[in-house]
């Protein structure tokens, strides 16, 4: 029947209602160990991720973040990761996820000794049928301030429900 | 890491220095602990294969750190990373090539910057782009 093969939405007015709205805050810790285990767990060899004299002696604030690490947030038992990015608790009928992306664009440096706020909203749900069959496209955008209040870099990531 | 690359010596279409990655089991770990990504897909075959994978198989946002990587390199000291990122468009094997590659496909200078676009992606051993992607760096000029 032609009606039945016309997918039903599974947007909601409650998702439609979250699009846009900032997330409660997380905070994420860049330190030195973090930025040396991130740097070897990729294979890093420029000092600037380990060494903090070397990273100073080449005009850095401390050991530099490498590229994609925006810190650890903090963990505290019990609590958990917190709420989580939004847009993870919704009721739909998919109950496979990929990630489908991402992309950091910077506006400023990220050094060792930093601490980072991160909010997230949800820029977009999407649905298109894939060769997976329907799925629910979900696009974020996480902005990460440091304590300074300056905006130091953007991600953008994409989840697919199906 | 490798010489400094200037604005005037890259060309439109022209390849970077590729960036070649295989992943043993204890990178995945390590990066599961570097990152927080704990899922265990990445680690325990067991789980792996109680999901309907064959294995384990390398976090995309492992790969896309790669990709970071051959960016780093390639800029030098003195070039800067603006923007990276890619698309997880097909799984990749641990113990298995993942080649890590880059063409320029613009450059362009404003507000007194030198601007350089990138296609980039990881490659798997039949050749498929298993994450698409794209990049803007800055690079020194030699004037």
């Amino acid at each position: 029947m032609a009606e039945q093969e016309v997918a039903e939405s599974v947007i909601t007015d409650e998702m439609r209602e979250a699009i846009g709205k900032e997330s409660a805050p997380t905070t994420l810790e860049v330190d030195k160990t973090g930025c040396r285990m991130f740097a070897r767990s990729v294979g890093h060899t420029d000092l600037i991720f380990y060494d903090e004299e070397y990273a100073k002696s080449k005009g850095h604030r401390s050991i530099v973040a490498p590229p994609g690490f925006f810190g650890t947030p903090v963990f505290k038992p019990g609590g958990g990761r917190g709420e989580g990015p939004p847009g993870r608790g919704y009721s739909i009928p998919y109950k496979r996820v990929l990630n489908g992306g991402t992309e950091y664009e910077y506006q400023d440096s990220v050094c060792a000794g930093d601490t980072l706020t991160a909010t997230t909203n949800i820029s977009d749900f999407t649905e298109r049928k894939g060769s997976i069959g329907p799925m629910l496209i979900t696009e974020r955008e996480t902005t990460y301030t440091n304590q300074d209040g300056t905006v130091v870099a953007k991600m953008y990531g994409t989840t697919i429900q199906y | 890491m490798a010489d400094q690359v200037y604005f005037e010596d890259v060309d439109e279409g022209a390849e970077i220095p590729n960036l070649m990655k295989n992943c043993s089991t204890q990178q995945l770990v390590l990066w599961a602990a570097g990152s927080g990504d704990f899922y265990q897909i990445h680690y325990d075959k067991d789980f792996a294969q109680s999901t309907g994978l064959k294995d384990i198989i390398v976090h995309g946002a492992l790969k896309n750190a790669f990709l970071g990587q051959l960016l780093h390199e390639w800029i030098g000291e003195d070039g800067s990373i603006k923007k990276f990122g890619c698309s997880y468009r097909g799984m990749d094997d641990a113990k298995q090539d993942i080649n890590c590659r880059g063409v320029v496909t613009k450059k362009y200078s404003d507000g007194g910057k030198n601007f350089i676009e990138l296609d980039i992606w990881t490659e798997n051993p039949d050749g498929k782009k298993t994450t698409p992607g794209t990049a803007l760096v800055t690079l020194p000029s030699r004037n």
